[in-house]
């Protein structure tokens, strides 16, 4: 790269080509004030603070903007620049309200900084000011226009970070505003199309954007700020937790190696659940029907002479574990231990049956590993975007800004969803194909590719086997063919196909409407034989991206919460793996039984299964014909259930023990990008609670397995010590940036992108695969198909973020997607009530007419406890990983009332 | 059209059915009456006299041998409705409806000039009936406006009559790209829209930027106050202008085109757009021109009317389809324009100037003119003057020329005091410089700039506080408010102005002002900001004296402010 040198304040400085004055004299670490510019975001040069002299130039220039040319001279600090610097805050003071003593900003403020360096006071320039109301009317952002700047950083935030375009300026000069569209307020979100990420807080320079949650709750030097990774989705943004005597008292951006200072609004304003008055504080024992609160003894005791009792009398496989895809790693870890070593038995799992055991399953078995095969930061990359059965600016709003930004800046988006999603309308191509189809849609890719000699032969000869199969398998499946079974036109598919073939670099991104299906497995094999006979997969920005939903999914996986293997997916079939762990874990033996899965635990109830031990999970609410799930519950001799709420799982709960949260322990979580992150302590754990890792060692120790851990660093050095792929990994490098796994050895730098020159399993392998019909299809009786998934204000079963102050206050009640047409047909309104049944269940939901689905479909989320959607899905499950279906059910709707 | 041998063959037959405008009686027609179509006239109801014409002609059953044409703006607006009767060419003012049956009756039919409609000059006794003689037109030398008095704007044949699209024949198969640059660098032309840069480098500029496609934009917004220079010429001789962009598409290496122009003009977009259908169906634009295989379109894009669209970097910011703000140069529109992309912007006037420098060589055109600038400079006269109203000159021509010859003098024989150019951006000259000679140069070192071309005259009555918070109102109004030190700084200076003239001013308020104005000059965003303050600045530059006499003795001796108290 080129060079050139500079002398700014007689400093010389060589600085590369292309750079500006203000970056040359960032490197000399000569101060230029700024207030518009942001290195991350494009330059307007607006707001000409930042000017410098240079002899020769007809002005003086705004350094942001100018380039820095070979020889130039640059005076920082001349008269010149010093008069026209505190002109231009006289200026802007002059404009601006003098409440500094009361203002959230105060002390953040580079207004309120830069007149105190140039010692400019107010009152140079009296005249008209503005008086705008203050915009207060929605939980989590208070904007007050009399005090911004118009440096636009929000602006551009809004539409450069996020791809929403909610604010922009309005009217000019003297009476310029930034505002939403036809000045409508936030809260107006159908006009002002905001999602509450909260960038533009992030990057106001002054008092006019704050966190409402954050008003008067401390001054900013009082503030302590704990870099910690948000505890909701598998994105994995990190964020600062604000902490003012041993309080949280709010969340702002820091600079996240994922993220960067984007968060959405459950990370930036759901934080509110940390210090909720519901929060459990101490232990509880169940006595007479009624909770009792216990020491901890007690309930260990109680624990002990429980659990023991059941494994003397029935075995240790009467006994199950839930482990949780909410809690750190190192907790997964214990857990797993705890299951295997203290206990004895397999019978340990968690919630990524529900959402990605068939991605586990089919993945692994195509490629030899399940999980993300690329990285977020290699999106920008992607000249073709292919998302599948996934909402992700809902479930992922991050993830999903950066697929909104790649879409922007030209790369092909296309959309395969029942739903008109978020994406969808940005998509080049929406193919809205009809429910549980994906199989036949994405077999049909392949015929065209095959059909027009667009397959990557050398890929497909070099690298993978079983392709004869799969090729007479998907011959069938021609776009006409195709279009008769997913309603999609023949010509669209071929569009597609080609699109697909002919990129340079191809992402496929895809969550639960892939995997939550009968045929689940199956549709995943399908879009990893897409990947490989295109060679799209193996390379930078190429590959397949199944998105993970909990923010430590992968983690808890990566950790052997689950019935068949231990960390690193070292299967406990095999001898050697026994060996090796029962050595480091000092027991005779391990089980080499196969444990259950969630919903085999739960169908056990009562029968084989007599106790269980439910960390961090919420099954009443979140799996599968729910009526049935409590009824299970209700059978078991004893329940143990740990969270940190008492949830509607834990009211069957024989003990309940109090988890202390994210925010008041140590330990990690593996984002979906196989990212490994720390999490850090920010405050003691609430009352008498107690970090989940804490209390397994507790009860494992009390039932005579000595555990005992320093630190959670110290977990992390065992896990990396047993696991391959976390080798490499410990929370001193952690301090120094994140790891993405497989990280082998302490030097290994760990791995942006999988599968290159070599699949995990050797070779990767075709499965030819046919389109299964789902297992309940509409009929007379019940005409509608209900689908289920997420809202980007909760998460989740909605323990944590109907517990914020905030999320809940703005999202207050869940309805029911409708479309126009079938609205006409039933006679309602929007925010009629209605009452939705299928063959297991029925719920009351009030109805939301919208264009997102198509006629015959409905939708909700399974987020609000009053709406518990769950008692109405279907149990079927994939045969192959066991998941439910639960995109696809037969109900009926009627009026209520 | 395919070739340059069609071209030619419409322009003989075409200029065999004009004869009659060259003065050469014609066989089949009496007359062509050339009504002035320019806004002036059209408010001045030039329509209804169209009207009146036209029935009179029928009426007397000469319809059919009689053409009447509606043209561009012919200059004299004050005298308006005007109108040209060929062959003689004479000039006809003030037209009422009334008038058209004497016209038709007397003049067409026999022979007969309708005395009291025609020009006299001030004090002369006789009228100058001849357009060509008038002392007015006389003094002034057309190269931009020379097809207004000619041409029907909605005829291609009329203009390709009048030598259009000879330049672009010649450009397409006579001179390579770079020797088209060389032209119309040698020519001495310098921009019309107010900055006077070499257009020559500019598109050299362009030319060697790397990046592709490269486009070329005509800055048809003209936002200045009271000018409408640009409007004249897109109204009255749309096809100067296509054919201007398509040299230089060739020059450059550009296919794409765009004409940017204010809402507020729609007779000139409907004009632009039907010329440029024409030029398309007649394979003056679009693909393979005249059969050289150089491809060549143009679109328009209206403006919403801000001033500042006018700027360079907000109108291509415009053209893009966000909101119109300017954004910080470097880079220029040659290396970053339209898109991102390599980009040639012109003022409306500049490019039609193009034609003529490529047609008769750059060597006719640097004749006209002074050292450093050369060429014509059409300008916008309004104020305290008898005659409003649009005139070209060649450049180096006098304030005095232009006022006092061209401009007929102050009426009511009030004194004359000062001339304002280049509206919101530019300065007063006061009477002592009045033989200053016109050109980018001197008026610059004046403390005023050239602009675009507007010129208010001011007499003894103007107040002069009141002439730059006039100025300094527009731009608070118009600043777009991206930049600090104008969307605040041009207010403040507007609220001390209005203070002064009120008489509330206070000592030091001069100072403050001078003070502000050389921040904003200083380090405002764009052209807009950096210039704002010069009304001021000038005024008080010369004025100093009514400015002390408003805050010290709160008083204003035009009476023309309102002040308190
Ligand atoms: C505030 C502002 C307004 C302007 N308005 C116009 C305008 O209306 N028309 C125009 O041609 N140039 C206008 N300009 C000048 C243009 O920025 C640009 O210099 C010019 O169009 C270039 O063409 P030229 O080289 O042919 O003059 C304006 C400049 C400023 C700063
Ligand atoms: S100088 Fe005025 S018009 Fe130009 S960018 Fe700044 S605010 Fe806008
Ligand atoms: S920081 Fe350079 S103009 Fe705002």
């Amino acid at each position: 790269m080129s060079k050139v040198t500079l002398t700014i304040d007689g400093i010389q400085i060589t600085v590369p080509k292309g750079a500006t004055v203000l970056e040359a004299a960032e490197q000399a670490g000569i101060f230029i004030p700024t207030f518009c510019h942001d290195p991350q975001l494009s330059k307007p040069g607006a707001c000409r603070i930042c000017v410098v002299e240079i002899p020769g130039a007809r002005n003086l220039p705004a350094s942001c903007v100018t380039e820095a040319t070979e020889g130039m001279v640059v005076n920082t600090a001349s008269p010149a620049v010093i008069e026209a610097r505190k002109t231009n805050l006289e200026l802007l003071l002059a404009n601006h309200p003098t409440d500094c003593l009361t203002c959230e900003k105060s002390g953040d403020c580079r207004l309120q900084e830069y007149a105190y360096f140039y010692g400019v006071k107010q009152g140079a320039f009296k005249g008209e000011k503005h008086n705008y109301p203050i915009e207060d009317d929605n939980p989590f952002i208070v904007r007050d226009m009399n005090k911004c700047i118009l440096c636009g950083k929000c602006i551009r935030m809004c539409e450069e970070v996020q791809g929403n375009d909610v604010i922009n300026f309005a009217y000019r000069g003297f009476n310029s505003i930034v505002t939403p569209a036809m000045g409508a307020h936030y809260a107006d979100t159908e006009i002002s199309n905001c999602v509450f990420c909260g960038g533009c807080v992030s990057v106001c320079p002054v008092g006019a954007l704050s966190e409402k949650g954050m008003i008067g709750k401390g001054r900013r030097w009082e503030v302590k700020k704990v870099t910690t990774t948000c505890p909701y989705c598998g994105v994995g943004c990190q964020f600062d937790l604000n902490v003012k005597n041993g309080k949280v008292i709010g969340v702002t951006s820091t600079d996240g190696e994922v993220n960067g200072r984007a968060l959405c609004v459950k990370g930036r304003f759901g934080y509110g659940f940390i210090h909720h008055p519901d929060r459990l504080t101490t232990p509880l024992i169940k006595k007479d029907g009624k909770f009792v609160e216990a020491t901890w003894d007690e309930a260990v005791d109680l624990i002990v002479k429980k659990i023991g009792s059941i494994k003397e009398k029935c075995g240790p496989d009467a006994l199950g574990l839930l482990s949780s895809a909410r809690v750190t790693n190192e907790e997964n870890y214990l857990m797993n231990k705890l299951a295997r070593a203290v206990i004895g038995t397999n019978n340990i799992d968690h919630c990524a049956r529900l959402c990605h055991a068939p991605t586990v399953a089919g993945m692994a078995t195509a490629y030899g590993s399940g999980a993300m095969t690329n990285s977020f930061a290699e999106i920008p990359g992607a000249d073709f975007i292919l998302i599948s059965g996934t909402n992700t600016t809902d479930t992922h709003p991050v993830a999903g800004a950066m697929i909104k930004q790649a879409a922007r800046n030209g790369s092909t988006l296309v959309v395969v969803d029942p739903r008109k999603t978020e994406l969808a309308k940005l998509a080049k191509y929406h193919l809205q194909i009809k429910s549980g189809t994906d199989i036949a849609l994405f077999n049909g890719l392949a015929n065209v590719i095959i059909a027009e000699g667009l397959c990557d032969k050398e890929f497909v000869n070099n690298r993978t086997e079983d392709f004869e199969a799969f090729k007479a398998t998907v011959a069938k499946y021609t776009p006409e063919y195709v279009e008769g079974i997913t309603g999609i036109r023949a010509e669209t598919i071929r569009e597609v196909a080609l699109g697909y073939a002919k990129a340079k670099n191809a992402s496929i991104f895809f969550t639960m409407g892939i995997t939550q299906h009968i045929c689940g497995t199956h549709n995943v094999f399908s879009i990893a034989n897409l990947c490989m006979l295109c060679g799209q997969i193996g390379k930078e920005s190429s590959g397949v991206n199944p998105l993970r939903g909990q923010n430590n999914v992968q983690g808890s996986c990566d950790m052997g919460a689950l019935p068949v293997v231990y960390t690193g997916y070292q299967s406990i079939t095999v001898e050697e793996n026994r060996k090796k762990f029962a050595a480091a874990w000092n027991v005779q033996e391990l089980p080499a039984k196969i444990g259950l899965t969630v919903g085999e635990l739960l169908g056990e109830c009562g029968k084989s299964i007599k106790g269980m031990y439910i960390m961090g999970e919420n099954p009443v609410i979140s799996d599968p014909d729910a009526n049935q799930v409590m009824h299970e519950l209700k059978k078991l001799d004893f329940l143990v259930v740990q969270d940190i709420f008492l949830t509607e799982t834990a009211q069957f709960a024989d003990v309940v023990l109090p988890g202390a949260s994210f925010a008041e322990k140590d330990g990690t979580f593996t984002n979906t990008e196989r990212h490994v992150q720390l999490v850090r302590k920010a405050i003691e754990p609430i009352g008498n609670s107690k970090p989940d890792w804490e209390i397994i060692c507790m009860v494992a120790t009390a039932m005579g397995y000595p555990m005992s851990y320093g630190s959670a660093a110290e977990i992390m050095d065992e896990v990396a010590s047993l696991t391959p792929s976390y080798a490499g990994i410990s929370f001193a490098r952690l301090e120094k940036g994140s790891l993405q796994w497989p990280c082998l050895s302490a030097d290994h730098p760990g791995t942006k992108f999988l599968h290159s020159g070599k699949f995990a399993r050797g070779l990767g392998k075709f499965h030819a695969v046919e389109h299964i019909p789902p297992d309940e299809l509409p009929d007379n009786e019940y005409p509608f198909i209900l689908s289920t998934g997420r809202r980007r204000y909760h998460y989740h079963t909605g323990t944590m973020t109907q517990r914020t102050g905030a999320l809940e206050v703005f999202y207050p009640t869940e309805y029911l997607e409708v479309s126009c047409p079938d609205a006409e047909k039933l006679g309602v309104c929007d925010g009629d009530r209605v009452r939705v049944a299928s063959r297991r269940g029925q719920v009351e939901v009030a109805v939301k007419i919208t264009d997102t689905v198509v006629p015959g479909l409905v939708f909700t989320s399974f987020q609000y406890p009053d709406v518990p959607i769950n008692r109405l899905t279907n149990p079927a499950r994939d045969p192959i990983s066991k998941i439910p279906d639960l995109k696809v059910c037969a109900v009926k709707i009627d009026k209520v009332g | 059209m395919k070739s340059l041998d069609e071209l030619a063959k419409i322009k003989e037959s075409r200029r065999a059915a004009l004869k009659i405008r060259e003065g050469v009686p014609s066989a089949t027609e009496k007359a062509h009456v050339m009504m002035c179509g320019g806004a002036g006239c059209i408010s001045s109801k030039c329509l209804e006299v169209v009207d009146a014409m036209k029935e009179a002609l029928s009426k007397n059953g000469i319809a059919e041998q009689v053409q009447i044409i509606l043209t561009g703006c012919m200059g004299p607006c004050d005298m308006g409705p005007v109108a040209i009767v060929y062959p003689d060419a004479t000039f006809y003012r003030r037209l009422k409806p009334k008038d058209a049956e004497a016209i038709v009756e007397e003049h067409i039919m026999k022979g007969n000039l309708v005395q009291r409609l025609l020009y006299r000059a001030p004090g002369a006794k006789e009228p100058t009936p001849k357009v060509t003689d008038i002392d007015l037109f006389a003094k002034q030398k057309k190269i931009v406006l020379r097809n207004n008095f000619y041409i029907d704007p909605t005829s291609i044949e009329d203009y390709i009559a009048n030598d259009g699209y000879a330049a672009l024949g010649k450009a397409l198969t006579q001179m390579q790209p770079a020797e088209i640059i060389e032209e119309v660098k040698k020519s001495g032309l310098r921009g019309r829209g107010g900055a006077g840069f070499s257009t020559g480098m500019k598109w050299g500029f362009t030319a060697a930027a790397s990046g592709s496609p490269k486009y070329v934009v005509c800055n048809g917004d003209e936002g200045d106050p009271g000018a409408f220079m640009d409007r004249s010429v897109l109204e009255g001789d749309p096809h100067s202008v296509i054919e201007g962009m398509a040299i230089c598409g060739r020059a450059i290496g550009a296919e794409q085109g765009y004409v940017y122009v204010r809402a507020e003009y729609p007779l000139a977009i409907e004009r632009l757009d039907y010329a440029i259908q024409k030029a398309r169906e007649n394979g003056l634009l679009g693909k393979d021109i005249l059969g050289t295989g150089f491809n060549f379109d143009i679109e328009i894009r209206i403006g919403a009317g801000a001033f500042v669209c006018g700027e360079e970097t907000a109108l291509l910011t415009s053209i893009e389809g966000k909101r119109g703000e300017p954004r910080p140069r470097p880079p220029f529109p040659a290396n970053a324009g339209v898109w991102g992309k390599p980009t040639v912007l012109n003022n409306v006037e500049t490019w039609a100037n193009i034609p003529e420098i490529i047609l008769k060589g750059a060597a006719a055109y640097a004749a006209i003119g002074t050292e450093k600038s050369k060429g014509t400079k059409v300008f916008a006269l309004a104020g305290r003057i008898n005659n409003t109203g649009i005139i070209e000159v060649p450049m180096g021509t006098t304030l005095r020329e232009i006022v006092f010859e061209i401009g007929g003098g102050i009426p009511r024989k009030k004194a004359f005091k000062a001339v304002q150019t280049g509206g919101p951006s530019g300065g007063c000259i006061p009477a002592d410089y009045l033989d200053t000679p016109v050109d980018y140069d001197s008026l610059g070192a004046l403390g005023a700039i050239m602009g675009s071309g507007g010129m208010i005259v001011l007499d003894e009555d103007s107040c002069m506080v009141d002439i730059a918070k006039f100025f300094l109102d527009f731009v608070v109004d118009e600043s777009c408010g991206k930049c600090s030190p104008c969307r605040i700084g041009t207010k403040r200076m507007y609220e001390i102005l209005d203070n002064i003239s009120k008489g509330k001013g206070k000592e030091g308020d001069i100072e403050l002002l001078v003070e502000l104005a050389t921040t904003i000059k200083a380090t405002a965003l764009c052209g807009l900001g950096q210039t704002a303050p010069n009304p001021v600045l000038s005024t008080i530059r010369y004025f100093r004296k009514e400015y002390e006499e408003h805050i010290r003795d709160k008083k204003c001796a035009c009476n023309v402010c309102e002040l308190e108290e």
